[in-house]
């Protein structure tokens, strides 16, 4: 998923330049450029939590395979016929385009909404991180029932230390991070493969028909010890259309394809894609089935995962991709937080604060390990922002209400885009929290309901 | 440096992806694997940053 963290080049490209102004057509870039600047994108840190938890969610392996496949399709066919034709003819960052629609300060409360998202993310990959550095000393993590239960206070301990240095870290800006991101990306898209190749050896597998039967038997010993759980084939395909939700239904990735010359720049993720969000992920599911196997421990730590399959290879796998995803989500996260301090404070408050909030949310290993719901409720909360700049886009001139309304007016706030983003997160809020409704569901009926919501608020607004 | 960019891709083509898969096959021991694997990573990050740079 990840959804959610842009890498290197991708962050140098779409960060700094022309955020006030369309980017001009001297900068712009063939779709070929948005292949490579997007493969190492979506092989993260989260890709080692995410694969395992469909196991234990008791996916089949053949939904699993089918699934993230046509997922896979669906994500990249929303980048390009929604996100990339947008960007292409607008050519603004999410933020600006957003600020012209609704108002610079309504615009703070969206920023501010994400910056406590990314903390939460960001929290999970301290967690991931801090897997891998307690299995050298011999400190695992148990997932308490609670969602704010503890783990053993040593491992608590390791959270807090991993949090305060990338949190440092992030303070002093990510251009490091995001080099040596870069430098590491190629290097864990192989150790995933590899993860995936040694469990499958660690299970004796040596044809379709035995990787299926093991399979199976782990999900056995899971919904022995768990209960039973259903992952079924569609839950498999709409999580992965939409754990990257607030990319391409959110329009965030308007401030990458901006730089695109055409509109085919929406196949750019498409490598990216498939090395995280299918091999990666069917990788590390593997891990967990070769692990079960072999000790019948159930419980998803990533560190102890690679470990037993590829060694310090792998932990040093784990760490990385956890500390590269969650220093650049620290960054965004301070950055959006800033706006809360007054301008005499220091330029790294934000990113203290966002640092401190993500290292509590670290502590509590339940958080991490419910990532599957996160990204959806992720996409739940900020991508109907998105429908509201799709209907502004396409809707607003034919159906007969002012385009960039908040720009055109000189209105710092408003509030149909508030009523529109809203109403319908709020509902969709109360049948994920109050019915158990799995919230990557709520994902497309409140994109729509935003998107018609923000035409009938403004059509009566205008009469 | 199209030394460095070729010993980078062998370090992680052969002694990570290769060993994993003849590990798999059983042509060699887990643990001559894991260590060939961490082997392969140290090359990995002591020549890419060399090449990367220029390239950049």
């Amino acid at each position: 998923m990840s959804q959610q963290v842009i890498e290197g080049d991708i962050e140098e490209l779409a960060a700094g330049e022309f955020e006030r102004t369309p980017v001009p057509a001297s900068r712009l870039k063939g779709w070929k450029s948005f292949l490579g600047m997007y493969a190492g994108e979506h092989a993260a840190g989260t890709e080692f939590m995410i694969g395992p938890l469909f196991l234990a969610a008791g996916a089949s392996l053949k939904d699993l395979i089918l699934g993230l496949f046509i997922g896979n399709i669906l994500a990249l066919l929303t980048w390009r016929y929604i996100v990339a034709p947008i960007a292409v003819s607008k050519k603004l960052t999410l933020y600006y385009q957003l600020e012209k629609i609704a108002g610079k300060h309504l615009v703070k409360v969206y920023n501010v909404v994400n910056g406590v998202l990314f903390c939460f993310l960001a929290g999970a990959m301290i967690t991931v991180s801090a897997s891998a550095v307690g299995v050298p000393f011999g400190v695992s993590f148990s997932v308490p029932e609670s969602i704010f239960g503890l783990s053993s206070t040593a491992f608590s301990i390791i959270v807090i230390i991993v949090g305060i240095i990338m949190t440092i870290v992030a303070a002093a800006g990510y251009n490091m991070v995001s080099k040596f991101a870069n430098i590491a990306a190629p290097w864990m898209i192989v150790v995933f493969a590899a993860c995936g190749i040694s469990a499958l050896a660690q299970m004796d597998v040596d044809s379709w028909k035995s990787l299926i039967t093991e399979w199976d038997k782990g999900i056995s010993v899971v919904q022995s010890i768990n209960g039973k759980v259903d992952f079924g084939f569609w839950k498999i395909v709409i999580f992965a259309w939409l754990c990257n939700a607030a990319m391409h239904f959110g329009m965030s990735d308007l401030s990458i394809m901006r730089f695109a010359k055409d509109s085919r720049a929406g196949w750019g993720p498409a490598i990216g894609m498939f090395l995280g969000h299918y091999m990666a992920w069917i990788c590390a599911s593997f891990m967990l089935a070769a692990q079960i196997k072999l000790t019948g421990e159930i419980s998803a730590n990533p560190g102890a995962l690679a470990w037993s399959v590829v060694g310090w290879t792998g932990i040093i796998c784990v760490i990385i991709a956890g500390w590269t995803t969650a220093n650049p989500t620290i960054y965004r996260a301070g950055l959006a937080f800033q706006s809360l301090f007054s301008s005499k404070s220091k330029a790294y408050s934000g990113v203290i604060l966002a640092g401190v909030v993500a290292t509590i949310a670290g502590i509590f290993p339940t958080l991490s390990s419910k990532l599957l719901d996160f990204v959806g409720l992720y996409g739940t909360i900020l991508g109907p922002m998105g429908g509201v700049i799709f209907v502004n886009h396409y809707l607003a001139k034919k159906m007969g209400f002012t385009e960039d309304y908040a720009d055109e007016k000189g209105s710092s706030f408003n509030v149909a885009v508030l009523l529109a983003w809203v109403i319908p997160v709020a509902l969709g809020l109360y049948f994920i929290f109050a019915k158990g409704l799995f919230p990557a569901y709520a994902v497309i009926p409140c994109w729509i309901a935003s998107s018609v919501l923000y035409v009938l608020i403004m059509k009566l607004q205008k009469s | 440096m199209k030394i460095l960019k070729l010993i980078s891709s062998l370090s992680i083509g052969i002694l990570i992806l290769l060993v994993g898969i003849l590990s798999y096959m059983g042509t060699i021991e887990e643990t001559t694997m894991k260590t060939l694997m961490l082997i392969g990573t140290i090359i990995w990050f002591v020549t890419t940053p060399f090449w990367l740079k220029e390239d950049e």
